[in-house]
């Protein structure tokens, strides 16, 4: 089986966003794999170790041509092999989940992992979307997975606490943390990385058109009172804080 | 019509459903609003939902007892697809993001996701979303004979019961075999309001101290103004609170009329789930936590001397 594991490229979450002409501006911004993807890297790499019959491991990255860096990443913490659709165009999830499906079919893979959610676009839907195109199944906000043969089980979480699963592959599976702990590259597999295939792909190869128009963004300034409370006298501190809260606040009664 | 996937949960129409009608009366999108009642035992739910809308669909099924993606997907597709629906509106909630995209593959439309906001021209359905852990207001927009959309839990008042009720049908599914088979569950359920429904939280960080400090602070004084209780992923993570009560990126996310953190950061996965809340409280013994740049109010102290003061003034 080959696990197709799906890699972003998104700001360090520490980094400050900018606007510019109404839209962000990663200028000058450290960016780096999106970390619930790469529990996803880790994940696929460590399903092998553990014995699964993991044929090949091929990292998927849609984007700009920077986004090459997320995918050496990827490549050297051991992924096998990596594709990249060059674009600068701006797919929703659902047009995305074109490309991730006519590549999942055409390198035969049987297992698909992708980051829960999105550090940027804030997005959970490329799994879902992915699994819908494929008929496969999907299990989001995975912690807990193993395989054995063609079936897989783990945990993941729900609405109202946590289940345990079944299924059998082929299936989309999103991570978080919690799945596993990302390992750091060493030198020797950057440098093994760079000898390994890194695919370029044309996004007109895949006929895929944006849904969803991107029109405007804005930087959250909801401007907060800051009225700090001194709490060297804990009596007095209480009785301000509920007076402001019941009175200028008014959210208690 | 605008179809809106009923939130339903232990026979209560959820406060989401009511804030999905205000969204679909607002959003100036065609068709009369029709509420889609999915589940087994239903008939409570499905009579309270006649009062928010022009008819209500009810799909009372043994099948649907327990929420499943494809099941979820299945129906809402199939009854869009009859009703010719002109918007599928589907909760915000962790459920809803995971089943409405496959609901949006099946009708081959176009997603907008997480709105807070929903306004149209001509046939363009435009929606406010957050982006960048919520750091941004992005807007999108998509056009179609049909758009799905989900809508963020506690960013439209709930509606309210329009003059007459809407009349109620049964309709038939044709529903697939659930491939994911669910082999365990744990409910972490608490005896108090559910996070996304409370109007305050007391939220306790790692700063708390211990799990045997936590109930004493932070349900202590959750129990005295009668608040929901959230926890840290640090909190979370040493195994001193369940994961249901999680907020942040990858816990819940919550919009309360009041939030008070205590012995809480401020990182940015925590700010991506309570940020937006109307009123932040923040009690930390650092007076240079990131937490209180993002608050209303803040007492710099220790929590171990507040935070008993606080409950017994609270009382009073
Ligand atoms: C991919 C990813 C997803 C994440 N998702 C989430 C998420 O959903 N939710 C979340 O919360 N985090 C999340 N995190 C973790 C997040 O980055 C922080 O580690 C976490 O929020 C810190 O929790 P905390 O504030 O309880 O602990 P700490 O960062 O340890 O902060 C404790 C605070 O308590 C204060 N304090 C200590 N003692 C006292 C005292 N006696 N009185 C008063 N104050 C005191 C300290 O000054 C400090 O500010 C995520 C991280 C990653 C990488």
């Amino acid at each position: 089986m080959n696990i197709l594991t799906l890699v972003r490229q998104v700001p360090d979450a520490e980094a400050r966003v900018k606007i510019n002409a109404q839209a962000v501006d990663l200028e000058g911004t450290t960016l780096v794999i999106d970390g619930m993807d790469e529990y996803g890297v880790e994940e696929a790499l460590r399903l092998r170790e553990s014995g699964a019959a993991v044929e090949q491991i091929i990292a998927l990255a849609v984007g700009p041509k920077r986004v090459e860096d997320a995918l050496r990443t990827a490549l050297a913490m051991g992924v096998d092999r990596a594709i990249h659709v060059e674009t600068s165009e701006r797919l929703d999830a659902v047009a995305l989940s074109r490309i991730v499906a006519q590549i999942a079919q055409a390198e035969n893979i049987g297992l698909i992992l992708v980051g829960g959610q999105e550090a940027d676009w804030d997005s959970q839907a490329l799994g879902a979307a992915t699994a819908e195109r494929l008929g496969w199944p999907q299990l989001t906000w995975t912690n807990e997975l193993k395989i054995e043969g063609d079936v897989l089980t783990g945990r993941h979480d729900v609405d109202d606490g946590n289940e345990s699963f079944r299924a059998t592959l082929p299936a989309v599976v999103t991570t978080q943390q919690g799945l596993n702990e990302p390992r750091y590259p060493t030198l020797p597999n950057i440098m093994k990385a760079k000898k390994k295939e890194l695919r370029k792909d044309d996004l007109s190869q895949y006929g895929v058109q944006p849904m969803v128009r991107y029109v405007n963004a804005e930087i959250q300034t909801r401007a907060r009172r800051n009225h700090m409370i001194d709490g060297k006298d804990p009596q007095a501190a209480a009785a301000q804080l509920l007076e402001l809260l019941r009175n200028e606040a008014k959210v208690l009664s | 019509m605008i179809l809106i996937v009923a939130e339903h949960a232990g026979g209560k129409l959820g406060k989401s459903t009511l804030e999905m009608v205000t969204a679909a009366r607002e959003s100036g999108r065609e068709g009369p609003i029709t509420l889609l009642v999915l589940g087994s035992g239903v008939a409570e739910v499905a009579n309270a939902s006649a009062a928010y809308a022009d008819q209500v669909l009810v799909a009372d099924l043994p099948e649907l007892a327990t929420y499943n993606a494809e099941l979820w997907a299945a129906a809402t597709a199939q009854i869009a697809q009859e009703g010719e629906a002109s918007t599928v509106m589907i909760g915000g909630s962790r459920s809803g993001r995971e089943y409405a995209p496959r609901v949006a593959v099946k009708l081959d439309a176009p997603y907008l996701e997480d709105a807070i906001r929903l306004t149209s021209s001509g046939s363009a359905l435009q929606a406010q979303r957050y982006t960048y852990l919520a750091r941004v207001t992005e807007t999108v927009e998509a056009e179609g004979p049909v758009i799905v959309v989900t809508v963020k839990p506690g960013s439209f008042a709930p509606a309210q019961a329009a003059g007459t009720a809407g009349e109620q049908y049964d309709v038939e599914l044709t529903l697939p075999t659930p491939r994911v088979e669910v082999t365990g569950k744990s409910v972490e359920k608490t005896s108090r309001v559910a996070l996304t429904e409370a109007d305050v939280i007391v939220t306790g960080g790692r700063g708390v101290g211990s799990p045997e400090n936590f109930s004493a602070y932070v349900e202590g004084l959750a129990d005295a103004i009668g608040a929901g209780v959230g926890a840290t992923r640090a909190v979370v993570d040493a195994g001193w609170r369940p994961y249901a009560e999680q907020v942040g990126q990858t816990g819940k996310t919550v919009q309360p009329g009041a939030y008070i953190a205590l012995g809480v950061s401020g990182a940015v996965q925590h700010l991506s789930g309570m940020g937006k809340s109307k009123h932040i409280i923040a009690i930390n013994k650092d007076a240079e936590a990131p937490i209180f740049k993002v608050a209303d109010y803040g007492i710099v102290g220790d929590v171990n001397q507040i935070v008993p003061a606080l409950i017994a003034e609270a009382r009073k």
